[in-house]
């Protein structure tokens, strides 16, 4: 049962302690480069290896790193996870590297880590700090995700490039009945927005969660 | 005019929080007042005004390609901007220990207004963020890149002295509960950030937009005739 009884370090994170719609951690990095499905969930998946990793790293070396040097220790221990993303992005998907350009190397200030570090891997044994990141990372990709699938999908019309209304040059699927792409959706104000309807939506359906 | 330009753009256009989003985590979190926001964009323009031109140094004559030259031919073949984030998070991160031992020596009473913020700043997306762009962006030389770090710096210092006014004005205003204090910061934010999109044309007086657009039009005309000589093809 040991498996199972600190299931609720990776619920928790989806639903009522959602890194970025609760404890607003992760958004710095998070809403520039969800105007694509694909880019979003790549995002995702760098996020939940190094938070993943870095955890594990973190708490395995909690009793020995001088906690007046320990932001140090841990942007060095961060930067070093995610230029082993870098790398391997720019070796597997170099166009999706030149989309995420920067903000790639933004997951090393990315709060969602340094938040996670100071607050659980910094106190925690090495299996309950890994399961945590994992949690914590898959909050942050459901919003990633989200967020990701309702800008593409009204913005442009397309689902990880696929053409799921019909075509607008052609004038094929719902494009015959007057449809058009609304585009602001593809610009950067529109995330934030679709964030706070996000948050208002979670709040209205939990009234714990209403700030005063 | 270089440098005037570049100074508007990166306060304006380029604006760290509303055109790409660096150091949202402070700016939602430290803007509940304006005094605290003021503290906390002022630690902001300072690190970054000492931070961009040093990564800068960094960049040119040790990371990029090539760029180790100077200590002789042999050394010219090594590329190493791999591990720029490395190094670039490593600078940022002792420049504010540093600023901050600086400062609590020399003046107490800045220390006490900008001292609880320092901190923060070394895992704010901004300041790293601002490195990265000035080499993506390639910026060609030290003043512009300390430029570069001082208007980005205010352009933030600008955003967050905004959003801090806004807060306050607005906890007396009837928001739903649902929306009240991170939701409706967001919107606000979104809102903001179309404002300053209308910044675009400042520099150009709207000419590079206006011309985009006249090649979007070709560009659609072009793929118009091409998918009527595809049709004409294929009926053919």
């Amino acid at each position: 049962m040991g498996l199972f009884k600190d299931s609720n370090l990776i619920t928790d994170p989806l639903a009522d302690n959602n890194p970025i719609t609760i404890q607003v951690l992760g958004i710095c990095s998070a809403l520039a480069i969800t105007a694509e499905l694909e880019a979003s969930i790549v995002m995702s998946i760098a996020v939940l290896f190094v938070l993943g990793v870095g955890n594990v790293v973190i708490s395995l070396m909690r009793n020995i790193i001088p906690s007046k040097i320990r932001i140090i220790v841990q942007l060095i221990v961060v930067a070093t996870l995610v230029i082993i993303v870098d790398l391997v992005l720019k070796a597997f998907a170099y166009q999706l590297s030149k989309t995420l350009s920067v903000f790639v190397g933004l997951i090393i200030t990315n709060c969602i880590i340094m938040g996670r570090f100071e607050a659980f891997a910094l106190a925690n044994r090495p299996w309950r700090s890994f399961l945590d990141g994992i949690g914590n990372s898959l909050g942050y990709a459901m919003i990633l995700i989200i967020v990701g699938f309702f800008r593409e999908l009204l913005g442009s019309g397309t689902l990880l490039g696929m053409e799921v209304l019909g075509n607008p040059i052609d004038k094929t699927g719902v494009y015959a009945f007057g449809y058009e792409n609304n585009g602001f959706m593809l610009l950067a104000p529109m995330a934030l927005v679709t964030v706070g309807i996000i948050i208002w939506v979670q709040r209205s359906r939990n009234e714990a969660l209403i700030e005063d | 005019m270089e440098h005037l330009e570049l100074f508007f753009k990166s306060i304006f256009i380029d604006n760290m929080v509303f055109a790409t989003f660096l150091g949202m985590c402070s700016y939602l979190a430290v803007s509940k007042k304006v005094s605290t926001a003021v503290g906390l964009g002022a630690a902001v323009i300072f690190v970054m005004a000492i931070t961009v031109p040093l990564n800068w140094l960094l960049d040119t004559y040790l990371l990029q390609d090539g760029a180790l030259a100077w200590l002789g031919e042999e050394y010219a073949q090594y590329d190493l901007s791999f591990l720029s984030f490395i190094m670039f998070i490593a600078t940022i991160a002792t420049m504010v220990q540093l600023v901050e031992i600086i400062v609590e020596k020399f003046s107490p009473s800045l220390y006490n207004s900008l001292g609880i913020f320092l901190p923060l700043i070394a895992v704010n997306c901004a300041i790293l963020g601002g490195s990265l762009f000035m080499q993506s962006r390639e910026i060609p030389s030290l003043g512009l890149a300390l430029n570069y770090g001082v208007s980005s710096g205010i352009g933030w210092f600008l955003a967050i002295l905004a959003i801090a006014a806004i807060r306050e004005k607005i906890r007396y205003s009837n928001v739903p509960p649902a929306l009240r204090g991170l939701g409706i910061t967001f919107i606000i934010t979104g809102l903001m950030a179309i404002g300053f999109m209308s910044f675009g044309g400042m520099l150009t007086g709207g000419a590079d937009s206006g011309k985009s657009e006249v090649i979007s039009q070709e560009a659609i005309q072009k793929i118009e005739k091409e998918v009527e000589g595809i049709v004409n093809n294929s009926n053919n």
